[in-house]
């Protein structure tokens, strides 16, 4: 029997940057029903970070009036998370998603927000409208979960 | 939620030691506290002990290669030590590991700037 077959939940929450350790705190604890190991915990928690900072910086352009808003499925033994904003959106995203790419230099990004979530995750969509806001949808098979599985 | 910065001088060095996680929140943070000690302090060189760092992100490599251009432009060196395998691998992704010294631990770090503490 399969214990973890389907679970849901939402979180909504001000653009604030105190909320980016809380948002990759609740993430993985909801994560953890499906006991992952150390390490897939900390790619999540890590790629959470990511696209939430992004949707902070770039999205709200750094002004706390915003709200971010993170959906997380569990399906078997995959992880589905949808990290979203309502913000300005990105103009180039072919650029976007290239490593070291930033169009921030000057507040000392990395640019390495997207390749980290690419290299963390099985799949990531990234959906965006100028003017509208970005939606990032993210995939992770937990390896771990298997031997409950079988 | 926090991270803890604490700043020991060790002679022409200069000892960072990261507490806890290091995000976009707490890169503010640890840029300002290091910026003013590298422009005011007489150190010329910067040890950054990852060895407590609990979590950390692509705004954590920001930081970092922050401190490394301030400290390189004034003729000094940036080493980073006791990094665990989550680190590292943001440093191998982003390619920072090329230009980072890393060490094993402090006392290999101050060895290696010939810095007897």
């Amino acid at each position: 029997m399969m214990k973890h077959s389907h679970n849901h939940m939402t979180l909504s929450f001000a653009s604030r940057s105190e909320n980016e350790a809380f948002a990759r705190v609740a993430v993985a604890a909801f994560v953890s029903q499906l006991d992952p190991t150390v390490d897939e915990l900390t790619d999540i928690k890590t790629v959470v970070s990511e696209a939430v900072t992004n949707a902070i910086i770039h999205g709200y352009d750094n002004h706390d009036t915003g709200v971010v808003y993170i959906e997380a499925t569990i399906e078997e033994d995959t992880v589905y998370l949808i990290i979203r904003d309502e913000g300005q959106g990105i103009e180039d995203i072919e650029a976007a998603r290239q490593p070291l790419y930033t169009s921030k230099p000057e507040l000392e990004r990395s640019g390495m927000g997207f390749t980290i979530m690419e290299n963390f995750m099985d799949e990531v969509e990234v959906e965006t409208t100028v003017g509208r806001g970005t939606i990032v949808r993210m995939k992770k098979r937990i390896e771990s979960t298997n031997a409950i599985l079988n | 939620m926090s991270l803890q910065i604490d700043v020991e001088h060790a002679r022409s060095a200069l000892i960072v030691r990261l507490t806890g996680e290091l995000d976009h929140h707490s890169a503010q943070t640890v840029k300002a506290t290091l910026e003013d000690a590298i422009a005011r302090g007489s150190a010329s060189h910067i040890i950054l002990s990852l060895r407590d760092l609990s979590f950390m992100d692509s705004s954590g490599l920001g930081v970092i290669l922050g401190r490394y251009k301030q400290i390189t432009n004034k003729g000094g060196k940036m080493v980073v030590c006791d990094v665990n395998q989550a680190v590292y691998r943001l440093f191998e992704l982003s390619g920072l590991f090329k230009i980072l010294q890393i060490e094993d631990d402090e006392r290999s770090a101050l060895a290696s700037l010939g810095v007897v503490s």
